[in-house]
């Protein structure tokens, strides 16, 4: 078994359209078998990564090695992957049989073969008997697994999917996730996922790759990139949280929020200016008095699993989860465990309040679900300063 | 009911206009004129039947037929290479061949004149270089290239509209399910333009089998299609019932290859003229 272990290696991969940088230095490697997700906002280059994968996209610089070949100069139809489309483009004027046929048809393969591999993936896609049905006649549900049971059927070694479920309902999502990441464990197929959605990548990943600005911002296990994200972009992008400026005073010892924390990160420089992530979940609400941060509630909400509460402290307002209830203007306590505490360096994120706007919105989501939080400048200012 | 009032005008516009008209055709066409009295007959159409008008008939339709295999095969491949990527921000190239549809369509045909004619353009070139003159004015050829020359943006534009909506991921899943280009065209491309080229192919065929000043300029006064014998039963012969009968089976069989048209293309647009 002398099996190379990366599948697809991307190189120093650099893509200009015009005088904008899409992408650029992106270099990944993607194991076999392996299902990576490609996470960041829209226009991140994330689909343009995925383009340049199925050869639809020529990069500008650097090379696509596929199997310890370039595949850069294969045009799509000679590569061995098969993508499915953000707007499932099928063929209005075939049927799904046909549609599912055509890959095979193409490699001209047996009909008598066809037949039972249309059969074969109908049932893999749960849509037995819809053979001879109109594409159109489908609902978005449907056509996505069509084309899932198209690009499937031609066994392609690595399956490209370019947000195949954001046009459906949330339901129907969830339902999808678990079949595409039962059908990748089944057919032991390396999935490349793009997708905007953070807990879509989370629940499906072996691997996430968040980007920004056509740059990889962080590349790990799913549990990594929650609880250890490596700036403040990834943090924000994957879940919510609170993002203060600190100051780490020595070694196991930082300072943010006006008080002196235990933490378990080292390795920074005497009073060097860091970025500190607390996730909303993370801070215990105990009785105020004591060492604990002192804060007044401010806004209670409920979410189902727990209570959502906005606490302010010295001017800063946290976002804090609880199962347990408190009341608007009641003052608290807030305690948060070393471990719990994340020191990040300062990066070119660190002074951006909040997602820009735009990315935001066309990410489908709002700055508030996103618990992001301007801090007040003065606040900002003096814990960094001391 | 608010629609009802606002469709009244139009319903006005089509009875005074179409219906009533058409109606008068049919009239004219089942009637002679007896001494001043319209009285019912069928002698118009034993004699729209008799074979000079027949051979008219097919005349036109041969000379059609052909100038519409003609605008497709040159209308095509330029709405296809319109429509691609790398052209379709030059909107400038398809203005170039709308251009013409600007200018009156007289002064166009008249223009081919003064080109085909023994001492036009093309002669003088001829001459000039020493060879052999040519004489295409006043034969098929000429009616034949005034058609394409009129009617070419018609095929064009509706094609180029279908293949302008082509939704550019369903090649790139051609491409990606191992199809080259030459199979991504037969397989997908081609098939989905077929309503364009439904509608441009009625559009060319019609205008084509009924002209009769393109014919008239470019053919000579002896060239007769069935749109001259219709011109002049109403002009020159005064005859408006053998017109009007003439008219009624030149329609007929325009409605006939129209339907035969929309039933091979199922679900396109050509269907919409129906």
């Amino acid at each position: 078994m002398n099996e190379r272990e990366h599948l697809i290696d991307l190189v120093d991969i650099e893509k200009t359209f015009g005088t904008s940088t899409v992408l650029s230095n992106i270099n990944l490697f993607i194991r076999r078998n392996e299902f990576l997700t490609l996470l960041g906002p829209s226009g991140c280059g994330k689909t343009t990564t995925l383009r340049i994968i199925g050869g639809f996209e020529r990069p500008t610089r650097g090379d696509v090695i596929f199997d310890g070949k370039s595949i850069l100069n294969l045009p799509p139809y000679k590569r061995q992957v098969n993508t499915v489309f953000q707007k499932y483009a099928l063929f209005p004027n075939m049927n799904v049989a046909e549609n599912i046929a055509f890959g095979l048809k193409i490699k001209k393969a047996d009909s008598r073969y066809i037949k039972r591999r249309i059969e074969e993936m109908l049932k893999l896609v749960n849509l037995s008997g819809y053979d001879k049905r109109q594409v159109t006649s489908l609902s978005g549900g449907q056509q996505q697994r069509v084309a899932i049971a198209r690009a499937l059927v031609n066994e392609p070694s690595v399956l490209l999917l370019d947000e195949p479920l954001g046009a459906l309902d949330l339901k129907l999502r969830k339902e999808m996730q678990m079949e595409l990441k039962n059908m990748q464990k089944k057919l032991g197929i390396t999935f490349i996922y793009v997708t905007h959605d953070q807990e879509e990548a989370l629940t499906m990943s072996d691997t996430i790759c968040v980007m920004n600005a056509g740059v990889i911002q962080q590349m790990g296990r799913p549990e990594d990139i929650y609880n250890e994200p490596q700036n403040v972009f990834v943090a924000k992008f994957i879940g919510e949280n609170n993002i203060l400026d600190g100051v780490m005073r020595d070694d196991f010892w930082v300072e943010f929020a006006g008080k002196n924390f235990v933490c378990v990160d080292k390795g920074f420089a005497r009073d060097e200016a860091v970025d500190i992530v607390i996730r909303p979940e993370d801070i215990a609400i105990v009785a105020p008095g004591g060492d604990n941060l002192a804060g007044v509630v401010r806004n209670v909400t409920f979410k189902g699993v727990h209570y959502e509460m906005l606490i302010e402290s010295a001017g800063f307002v946290w976002k804090a989860h609880s199962t347990v209830m408190s009341q608007s203007g009641q003052e608290v306590g807030m305690r948060i465990a070393p471990d719990l505490i994340h020191v990040m360096r300062k990066s070119e994120y660190s002074f951006i309040d909040a997602l820009p706007e735009t990315l935001v919105e066309r990410a489908g989501l709002s700055n508030a679900e996103r618990g992001v939080y301007t801090m007040p400048v003065g606040v900002a200012a003096s814990s960094a300063t001391h | 009911m608010k629609t009802r009032y606002l469709s009244l005008p139009y319903l006005i516009w089509a009875l005074v206009f179409i219906i009533i008209p058409i109606g008068l055709v049919v009239y004219y066409s089942l009637t002679v004129e007896v001494d001043g009295k319209l009285i019912f007959s069928w002698a118009n159409y034993k004699q729209a039947l008799t074979p000079s008008y027949l051979l008219a008939l097919w005349r036109s339709i041969w000379l059609a037929f052909v100038c519409t295999v003609i605008c497709f095969a040159l209308g095509y491949p330029i709405a296809y290479i319109m429509a691609s990527r790398e052209y379709a921000s030059k909107g400038f190239l398809l203005f170039l061949f709308l251009v013409p549809m600007w200018m009156n369509f007289l002064l166009r045909t008249y223009s081919w004149l003064s080109i085909l004619e023994r001492n036009g353009f093309i002669n003088s070139l001829l001459r000039l270089l020493s060879l052999p003159e040519a004489r295409i004015l006043y034969t098929d050829k000429a009616v034949v290239l005034g058609m394409v020359y009129n009617f070419l943006p018609f095929m064009i534009l509706p094609i180029h509209t279908v293949m302008k909506k082509m939704d550019s991921s369903i090649i790139e899943a051609a491409q990606d399910l191992g199809a080259n280009g030459r199979t991504v065209f037969l397989r997908v491309v081609f098939p989905l333009s077929i309503p364009g080229v439904v509608s441009g192919v009625t559009m060319v065929f019609m205008p084509s089998v009924t002209t009769f000043i393109i014919s008239k300029l470019l053919g000579g006064a002896q060239f007769m299609l069935i749109g001259n014998m219709i011109e002049r039963q109403f002009t020159e012969s005064r005859n408006w019932n053998l017109g009007s009968a003439v008219s009624v089976m030149l329609m007929v069989l325009i409605l006939t290859s129209i339907a035969i048209f929309t039933v091979v293309d199922k679900d396109g647009e050509g269907g919409a003229l129906f």
